[in-house]
């Protein structure tokens, strides 16, 4: 059995309520921070645990936070990004459903370490009832002398606010999180200045993952040291990882970095396989912005090692031959599935949330999906396949945030990786037009041996 | 003894320029000027904030700083960037650059008709300009582009979204010059349109100015739509007291006629300072209400790049030629033969009096009504 770190408690009955969140040990972390540490040597754990951001960037936390500029009488805010709104994201709503005081006291203690007074939720407002449980949280352990004025006596107040977002994925991204937490459309702002100089009101602010926050309590609690003894290299500790598609045991899971793929995929401690004994067809390992692999890339890198889930194995060699660790959206395909058909959902679903102020990614991703609209309805052409390419390589860098590259990157991967499929919905259009989206006649063979365990 | 500013220097296109600190790439090139200085449809000087958004003014940063001489990974937006001691820029230098704006001018035209012909911003626009600059002979978009129905703003703006890129600028020009911002951005994506929601009308005292930073077609002034193309066009520098405003203008005449009243524009396309220093902005009653020549004090001919198309017909420093007729009839003035108003209907109309666009049809009311 894999460690856990997070999720270890999740199962308890009532843990969700701070009386038995308390007594299995809840709240260690700020008692020992705000008793025993300097905000400094709060940073300075994070930064030996070798915590990377778990939403999907991947970004160092222990230095993200100590780029935060410390003005003279100037608020610092932290805000906690939980407009989880990627396709193939769930881990975060699992997590704050589950075991809600794990991210109020991550909170309390980072804020403690970023001179925070106040903290801010904001999280997508598709999720109103974790927002209510959220709430319901935070006023336990508001009631309990967690929040509020001179925490623990230690002249250290914090307050939490959850503020939900209306239903825009582009929110997600952090500067436009800030935005829409000042109550303005959610545009992504010019980067620099960056959050951590201008950031929430002007403000210098840390904007950091569910995930990242929760798992600052057992790297204060045990030690960076401890923690960074899980994994291996750059990336350490444990990973929450929500598996979805054709699998036999699909959920949220919490896995030690450097487990490899195919155990996390086949093992009964995960996802115990592809459902209904059909053989693997690709995998987006790291949420759907992130480039798709075949199977046969999936399972054994370029260099023909096994692949490991972290975030240097799964990005090895670049995205011809790897992709991202992302968020830990972990979508499964079988061999039935459609890879056309999957590429036109993803590029609908970024052209519907492009915010529309650069014009490669306005203009670009509606392009995008008008092509693979017909190609999936058997009325593309042949050089439709290759404008897809220039589309997407001319959004990609271009714009003002991730987002364009987060369109591009599964279009530019599903022609690299799966030219031919679409080739075959070109050339066999009447099939196409019949939702028979020509796997029977896809002849390419499946280049991966897969374990039968 | 006054401390000495250091200037950072930096080179673009392999251009070497020394400015102040804190001034961004684009503000770098403009100051060399020509080529080096990178086009941009979203970016205005007068408008804090603006910028960043339409991407035609990526450049790359072939070298960061004297001290962290690395390149940057991704092309830059010029407008936002500020420059470093030492930077190296790559603006029409650059294969990535060119290839990345003409991917731009691309996107751009996919939902902006390239209809110049018909459009009254022909001749001022600078999307136009960006096509011909970096643009393809034909687009490889074959799906149907978005239209919109003419929107009137009120009494002096029309709104034709069909055209618009969403730039940004009017929003920002109404947020900050107006301080009453009654439109925006309406939806997202490439749905986005610029709505005063449920068709409002815009009526304040500057909200004119829209027009002026309108970089396209989009936002045109109804009292001049259509009367004439601004090449038939002179534009003269004119000021009047204005106690709203400078009152300092720019007329765009035909004859003696004003057709048309701007802000002073400099050679970016940008509102003019004004003498006292302030930007130019003018106010609806110059703009709108101001159209006869006598309301004006006329400074004389605007400068205008000779290679505008606005020069056709413009002259500056022309000489006026002496009256010689006189002069050699012995001091008689000459006998009129014949003044063509009085046989051409055409000439019986003043263009100004016009409500709308000079059509046939509009000819023929004006004339019933004389």
């Amino acid at each position: 059995m894999g460690r856990k770190l997070l999720l270890d408690k999740a199962h308890i009955e009532g843990i969700r309520h701070y009386d038995v969140y308390r007594r299995e040990g809840g709240y260690r972390s700020v008692e020992k921070a705000l008793k025993t540490m300097s905000p400094e040597a709060v940073t300075e754990e994070v930064k030996k645990s070798g915590l990377r951001g778990r939403g999907g960037a991947g970004f160092p936390t222990g230095m993200k936070w100590s780029f935060l500029a410390k003005p003279e009488g100037v608020p610092r805010y932290l805000v906690v990004n939980a407009d989880e709104s990627e396709p193939g994201t769930f881990k975060d709503r699992y997590l704050m459903e589950f075991i809600p005081h794990l991210l109020i006291e991550g909170m309390i203690t980072a804020s403690y370490a970023l001179g925070s007074n106040t903290s801010y939720i904001y999280i997508r407002g598709e999720y109103w009832w974790v927002k209510e449980i959220l709430e319901v949280a935070v006023q336990e352990a508001r009631n309990a002398g967690w929040l509020g004025k001179n925490i623990l006596g230690s002249g250290f107040d914090c307050d939490i606010f959850v503020q939900p977002g209306a239903g825009a994925y582009i929110c997600g991204e952090e500067t436009a999180l800030i935005e829409s937490l000042e109550g303005k459309r959610g545009n992504p702002r010019i980067k620099p200045p960056f959050p951590a100089v201008k950031g929430l009101w002007g403000c210098p602010t840390v904007v950091n993952n569910v995930e990242t926050i929760a798992a600052v309590v057992p790297i204060v609690n045990d030690g960076g040291d401890e923690y960074a003894k899980i994994g291996v290299g750059k990336s350490t500790g444990t990973k929450l990882i929500s598996a979805c598609g054709n699998l036999n045991k699909p959920g949220v899971y919490e896995i030690e970095m450097n487990i490899s793929v195919e155990e996390f995929i086949y093992s009964d401690e995960y996802c115990g396989g592809i459902a209904n004994g059909k053989r693997l067809k690709a995998c987006i390992p790291g949420g759907s912005s992130v480039p798709i692999l075949p199977a046969n890339l999936l399972l054994k890198t370029a260099k023909g090692e096994t692949r490991m889930m972290n975030y240097e194995s799964l990005s090895d060699g670049g995205f011809a031959t790897g992709s991202m660790m992302g968020s830990g959206g972990f979508i499964v395909m079988d061999e039935d599935q459609c890879v056309v058909k999957h590429t036109y959902t993803l590029a609908r679903f970024y052209r519907h949330e492009s915010c529309g102020q650069c014009s490669p990614c306005r203009e670009g991703t509606g392009w995008m999906e008008k092509i693979l609209l017909n190609i999936e309805n058997g009325k593309g052409k042949m050089s439709d396949i290759d404008l897809l390419w220039d589309i997407q390589r001319k959004i990609e860098g271009n714009t003002i945030c991730p987002l364009g590259d987060a369109a591009a990157w599964p279009v530019a991967a599903a022609i690299r990786h799966f030219r031919d499929e679409f080739e075959w919905h070109v050339t066999n259009p009447s099939d196409a037009l019949k939702g028979n989206y020509g796997l029977a006649n896809y002849a390419k063979p499946l280049e991966v041996a897969v374990p039968t365990a | 003894m006054a401390d000495e500013k250091k200037l950072f220097t930096v080179t673009i296109d392999n251009i070497t320029v020394e400015v102040e600190p804190g001034t961004t790439i684009l503000q770098a090139a403009r100051k060399v000027g020509g080529d080096v200085a990178p086009p941009a449809m979203c970016y205005y000087t007068k408008l804090k904030d603006s910028g960043g958004k339409c991407r035609t003014c990526l450049v790359e940063v072939a070298a960061g700083s004297a001290a962290d001489p690395r390149p940057m990974p991704k092309l830059v937006a010029s407008c936002r960037t500020n420059v470093m001691d030492g930077m190296v820029v790559k603006n029409i230098t650059s294969d990535r650059v060119i290839d990345a704006r003409n991917g731009v001018v691309e996107f751009l035209l996919i939902n902006h008709p390239l209809d110049c012909p018909i459009c009254d911003q022909a001749g001022e626009c600078h999307l136009q300009d960006l096509s011909y600059e970096h643009g393809k002979g034909a687009s490889r978009y074959e799906f149907k582009r978005r239209t919109f129905d003419k929107h009137d703003l009120g009494p002096y703006i029309q709104l034709h979204m069909t055209r618009c890129i969403l730039c940004y600028r009017c929003v920002y020009t109404a947020d900050q010059v107006t301080n009453e911002r009654k439109h925006g951005i309406l939806m997202r994506g490439d749905h986005s349109e610029i709505a005063t929601y449920i068709e409002k009308s815009l009526d304040n005292d500057f909200i004119g100015n829209v027009i002026d930073v309108c970089p396209v077609g989009a936002l045109t002034d109804r009292t001049f739509r259509f009367k004439n193309r601004v090449w038939f066009t002179k534009p003269v520098d004119a000021h009047c007291n204005c106690d709203k405003c400078s009152g300092e203008v720019q007329l765009w005449m035909r004859g003696d006629e004003v057709l048309r009243v701007t802000a002073r524009k400099d050679e970016w396309g940008e509102v003019k300072d004004t003498t006292k220093g302030e930007t130019g902005w003018i106010c609806n009653t110059c703009r709108f209400e101001r159209k006869k020549a006598s309301d004006w004090v006329i400074e004389g001919p605007s400068h205008v790049n000779r290679h505008s198309v606005i020069s056709q017909g413009h002259y500056e420093n022309g000489v006026k030629p002496s009256e010689t007729i006189k002069k050699v009839m012995g001091g008689r003035d000459p006998k009129l033969l014949m003044n063509i108003k009085d046989v051409s209907e055409v000439n019986q109309v003043e263009l100004s009096e016009i409500k709308g666009a000079a059509t046939s049809e509009s000819f023929k009311q004006l004339k019933k009504g004389n």
